[in-house]
């Protein structure tokens, strides 16, 4: 279990202080997929740091399995660091070395002899599923071959905590896709508990049980990923989830709609887990004159659950009659934005 | 040809070469040593570096410079009464060697730096993310990733030493610059003259071409 309390980070620069974490506050648990979303500058790269240390909290405590790491002594604090892998965006591997020689690197700085190291690599390169390329170097890989690289390499001394700062941010859909799937993989094999930082809201989608949206150095919600998909409570939190239910700048394209849709009234309406498969359209239209046409729709699927995002033109009604088909869809439990 | 050739003193033009290759080879072995601690030393003690250590580096750094930017035949004339006073006498190719040094290492000081701020920093950090210790960052990461550097700098010392060497020459350390000097330019003899220069642009080409195929082979990038 990780604990962070009260974690605080200033860093004295010459044009002022820089508040990068403001009294944050995490639990997370052994095998857990945990996401910290957030834009870039929000802190959360320095808080994944200040997990194993590299970056030093100004005050707070950092607990890892009861352990208060902050109190380490130096040479204590590089054990302890043996067993918390970390996986970077821009991979970091050494160019100077083959893969097998990469993911040899941390147990030789654990001290292992060659033949364990030698056995140790291999079995990495077949769960990362790397064979055939031992003996290549970083240059001769596509990116998504040097982030198995960096994820087998930090596995080597069977780490507890995998760290992922931006694993997935210079990798294209379909290689982020491929990484997601093998980071899920590992921890359900070697009940690994992972912390992603990122700013993709469909990686902490695809794969985190629970999420801590950072903004401006503070956690602003925290929570399932269902919790927040369907209930986002905080700005920075909602423009996520828009980001990720359209893809498109919510403003902007609201904007749009009324131009194309110029009659009767526009309404986004959201349909979270327990109603997304009931006939709810269908039923209201019955029981209403007014006419429905569908705009647009979305249905979007987290690790436990989906929500559907229905965008509706209503016509052929007055104020009253509009209230009224509202309300209705408000009684199937329906989330109703008038747009 | 023949008439050509036999105005040169063969005899004495083998130990001038002899001499150069001496005073390049060993200045260049000992100004890269020295170069490298000192290297480390700046590279170790910088603002952001592994042991920050702002009076050092300052120190450190301003020496570099300041060796750095004497022009080496006058520093070889504030040498002289060091050079006498260590080896006796201020004659002769290893009298030459206090002052390749010395102008030699900051250089290549200042190389080593460069090459090692170029070392990519999240290399740095993912060694040390792995529980490295910086002795292990130094040797297991540090070192092998700024090879080619290393080696190139290398490269570029060795050849402006064999210019220094030359310029020492010309002040009694013997070598190809002082056989051109003393038998070709005082004696009016441009065959010498030729002879040398085309013989010290061959050592050059030599240590040049080595110090590329030693990169080439080294740089997996």
């Amino acid at each position: 279990m990780i604990e962070l309390k009260h974690i605080t980070k200033i860093f004295h620069t010459q044009k002022g202080d820089i508040k990068a974490c403001q009294d944050v506050n995490l639990t997370i648990q052994n095998g857990e997929i945990f996401g910290v979303i957030g834009y870039s500058g929000a802190g959360k790269s320095t808080l994944v740091r200040i997990i194993n240390q590299l970056e030093t909290q100004t005050s707070g405590d950092v607990i890892i399995d009861g352990e208060n790491i902050s109190q380490l002594s130096a040479s204590a604090l590089r054990f302890k660091r043996m067993k918390i892998g970390m996986i970077f965006q821009h991979f970091n591997l050494l160019w100077s070395r083959t893969v097998q020689k990469n993911i040899e690197l941390p147990l030789e700085i654990a001290g292992l002899d060659k033949e364990t190291r030698k056995q140790k690599a291999k079995e990495l390169i077949e769960l990362v599923g790397l064979q055939g390329r031992e003996n290549a170097y970083p240059s001769e890989l596509s990116g998504g071959q040097k982030q198995r690289v960096g994820i087998a390499r930090a596995l080597a001394n069977d780490p507890t905590i995998l760290l992922c700062d931006e694993a997935t941010s210079a990798l294209d859909p379909d290689t982020t896709e491929q990484i997601l799937d093998l980071l899920k993989t590992i921890n359900k094999q070697l009940g690994i508990t992972i912390v992603m930082i990122t700013h993709q809201m469909e990686v902490v989608q695809k794969i985190c049980h629970r999420i801590a949206v950072m903004s401006d150095g503070y956690v602003v919600e925290e929570g399932s990923v269902k919790d927040i998909f369907e209930h986002p409570n905080h700005e920075i939190t909602k423009r996520f989830v828009r980001d990720i239910a359209s893809k498109v700048d919510d403003d902007k394209m609201n904007e749009d709609l009324k131009k194309i849709y110029p009659n009767g009234i526009l309404l986004r309406l959201t349909f979270d887990e327990e109603i997304s498969r009931l006939p709810i359209v269908s039923k209201v239209i019955k029981e209403t004159d007014l006419q429905i046409s569908i705009v647009s729709g979305n249905l979007t699927n987290t690790i436990d659950s989906s929500f559907g995002v229905l965008i509706v033109n209503i016509l052929g009604g007055d104020e009253q009659s509009y209230a009224d088909i509202i309300q209705k869809f408000k009684d199937y439990k329906v989330i109703v934005e008038v747009i | 040809m023949n008439e050509f050739l036999s105005q040169i003193d063969w005899e004495g033009m083998g130990v001038a070469i002899q001499e150069t290759l001496y005073m390049t080879i060993v200045s260049l072995i000992i100004a890269v040593i020295i170069g490298y601690a000192l290297g480390i030393i700046l590279y170790l003690t910088k603002e952001d570096g592994l042991y920050p250590n702002k009076v050092i580096n300052k120190i450190l750094d301003f020496i570099v410079n300041l060796f750095r930017s004497i022009p080496f035949i006058i520093l070889i004339l504030l040498m002289i009464p060091i050079t006498y006073f260590i080896l006796g006498t201020m004659l002769g190719a290893t009298a030459a060697l206090p002052a390749l040094i010395i102008s030699s290492a900051p250089f290549y000081a200042r190389m080593c730096m460069v090459a090692f701020n170029e070392v990519d920093k999240g290399t740095i950090e993912a060694s040390k993310a792995m529980g490295a210790s910086t002795y292990q960052i130094m040797t297991k990461v540090l070192f092998p990733e700024a090879k080619p550097a290393l080696i190139s700098s290398m490269t570029v010392m060795g050849v402006s030493l064999v210019g220094y060497t030359a310029m020492a020459g010309c002040i009694g350390a013997g070598g190809l610059g002082y056989f051109a000097y003393t038998y070709g330019a005082v004696r009016d003899n441009m065959t010498i003259m030729y002879t040398a220069t085309f013989l010290i642009l061959v050592i050059v080409f030599i240590i040049q071409g080595i110090g590329d195929y030693v990169v080439r082979k080294v740089d997996k990038r």
